[in-house]
């Protein structure tokens, strides 16, 4: 066989793969937002779920979700960031860090399912936190900590070296190359990394099942005092999310019109996680050419 | 000659491999000052030792003594950060910051503190001119320096160093990632820099060294082989080596 016949069935072989995983795809989004759009309401969208009756949304749902997400970027963000810089600028390069970096691996490639289970056994029994938000939130952030920090770490490693050369030749420190020179540059990889874990986050369900909990207890959305238990900021009440209400729903839902509450809570999710895509890219872009454009002020 | 600069005996290891094996070398001050050789000789390596950029590499020893004006570059009490100020670097391939053109020349005289405004709008102008771009980007200043030629972007780099007023720049190669046009440029500013800095260059460009320098040293496999003026090395080399290198037999 020639050469050039072999790279001809190579490439139909490759596309014909791509296009069927796009279809796939295209099929699964197309479905879920054919099913699920026609329910979505401002109705849906902001009042609270029944359990018998027909008729309920998904509010409390979306605004936990929402609030789990921020919590655990808050607990995540800042540990994640320290790492990562810790690894790219200062770490030796010796068995100890050797060690962090296959823990972080390991980490990374926990079933979200098991980082669940311990974070129930750890957080909820042993710490006696119970089924809450700041349960679900450490859970979380087990779950995020090590693909944020791999990001990072590798978005402050593709700075060119030139750079830290030219801030040390400068005169400056190692610590300000860092932060006013090298954090600046890796910023659109970095932020690009958040939204994109945010997204990700967003959709989790199973370890949240047994730490944030199955149950969106009564709030009261003009309470917004942190430390009344009514209060939807609220840490300690369990926080039933979009992604654990959907599995919810569809395992052991009994109200009445359950599967349309289940489709259009799909769609939600779905049409979330896209918009956080769109937003890591666009916002990944908008940094980088405001970084390196023409105008800097 | 009443030296400036001066080092003795200095070896450098990375890790078990030594790239510089026992080099003594002294300038003058001001002047324009030639390191040529073959690649690999160890040019980097000695110029990188002069402002401690060689403390940021994992597993490097060196040893030697070096003293700038008569102050030790590796004592115990050098500051690197001070001497860096005093002994500035331009590199081979430009660097600017991701910053406007503006606060990269200003970055280090923030640095030490100056903020007064006129203050900073003057050494700008004037470092800038000194660096032959000032007409160049003038009406452009909050533009940033990335989106600036190649051959700009360097000698805003020069700017940026030339503005913190140091006693000695050290160049690594640095016109040979640029056209030639830019390259006259950066040589002719050279030779008027010449009168106010030390200046100490790496160059594979034989024309440039002989045309620019007032000494030229020559490296082979991390050993000083001869330095002299520039024309004794050029017309009449006391070694062998020397002579074999500029006549292209190797390198
Ligand atoms: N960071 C490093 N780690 C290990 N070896 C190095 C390192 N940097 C340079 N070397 C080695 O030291 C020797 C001298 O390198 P150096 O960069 O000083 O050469 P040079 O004369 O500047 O060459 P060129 O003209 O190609 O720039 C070379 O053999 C090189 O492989
Ligand atoms: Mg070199």
């Amino acid at each position: 066989m020639n050469t050039k016949l072999q790279n001809k069935i190579a490439i139909t072989i490759i596309k014909a793969i791509a296009i069927m995983v796009v279809i796939i795809l295209a099929f699964l989004i197309g479905r879920i937002l054919l099913q699920g759009l026609p329910h979505i309401s401002w109705h849906f969208l902001t009042s609270p779920s029944r359990a018998f009756t027909a008729g309920g949304g998904i509010g409390p749902q979306l605004f936990n979700s929402l609030y789990l997400l921020l919590l655990t970027l808050i607990i995540s963000f800042p540990i994640s960031l320290g790492a990562g810089i810790y690894l790219s600028e200062y770490a030796p390069k010796n068995g100890i860090t050797t060690v962090i970096r296959m823990a972080i691996e390991v980490l990374s490639s926990l079933p979200s399912v098991v980082v669940g289970l311990f974070g129930f056994l750890l957080f909820v029994v042993q710490f006696k936190l119970g089924y809450s938000i700041l349960s679900g939130a450490i859970a979380l952030t087990f779950f995020n900590l090590p693909l944020l920090t791999r990001n990072i770490e590798e978005s402050i490693n593709s700075v060119s070296n030139l750079q830290r050369e030219a801030g040390l030749a400068l005169g400056m420190s190692k610590w300000r190359t860092v932060n006013k020179i090298i954090l600046p540059e890796a910023l659109p990889g970095i932020v690009t990394g958040i939204v994109l874990s945010a997204g990700r986050v967003f959709g989790e369900a199973a370890a949240l099942i047994y730490t944030a909990g199955q149950s969106a207890t009564n709030v009261n959305f003009s309470n917004w005092n942190p430390f009344s238990s009514t209060s939807p900021l609220n840490l300690m009440r369990p926080a039933e999310t979009l992604a654990v209400h959907i599995w919810k729903i569809n395992s052991e839902g009994i109200m009445p019109d359950a599967t349309a509450v289940s489709a259009g809570a799909s769609a939600v999710l779905i049409i979330a996680v896209l918009v956080f895509n769109l937003m890591a890219r666009f916002l990944g872009n908008y940094l980088y050419k405001k970084m390196t454009s023409a105008e800097t002020k | 000659m009443n030296e400036f600069i001066t080092t003795r005996d200095v070896h450098l290891y990375y890790g078990s491999k030594e790239a510089l094996r026992g080099v003594n070398l002294d300038f003058p001050d001001k002047g324009v000052h030639a390191l040529i050789g073959p690649s690999g000789c160890g040019k980097s390596t000695y110029l990188r030792c002069l402002n401690r950029m060689n403390d940021l590499i994992e597993n490097v020893k060196i040893t030697g003594s070096f003293k700038i004006n008569g102050e030790d570059i590796y004592g115990p009490k050098t500051d690197t950060v001070e001497l860096r100020k005093k002994v500035g670097m331009v590199f081979q391939q430009p660097n600017p910051f991701p910053f406007s053109i503006y606060e990269n020349v200003t970055y280090g005289l923030k640095l030490s503190g100056i903020k007064d405004k006129q203050l900073l709008d003057e050494r700008v102008e004037m470092s800038l001119k000194q660096a032959a771009v000032w007409d160049e980007v003038k009406d452009d200043l909050n533009k940033s320096a990335l989106a600036l030629s190649g051959g700009q972007q360097q000698r805003v780099c020069i700017a940026r160093v030339l503005a913190v007023r140091p006693q000695v720049i050290l160049l690594d190669e640095p016109t040979s990632a640029l056209d030639p046009v830019s390259s006259n440029l950066i040589e002719d500013m050279l030779l008027t820099l010449k009168e106010q800095y030390t200046i100490i260059i790496v160059t594979h460009n034989m024309q440039q060294a002989s045309r620019i320098s007032d000494t030229t040293s020559f490296f082979l496999n991390g050993e000083l082989i001869e330095t002299n003026e520039t024309k004794h090395i050029f017309l009449n080399p006391e070694k062998q080596e020397t002579n074999d290198y500029l006549s292209g037999r190797f390198g």
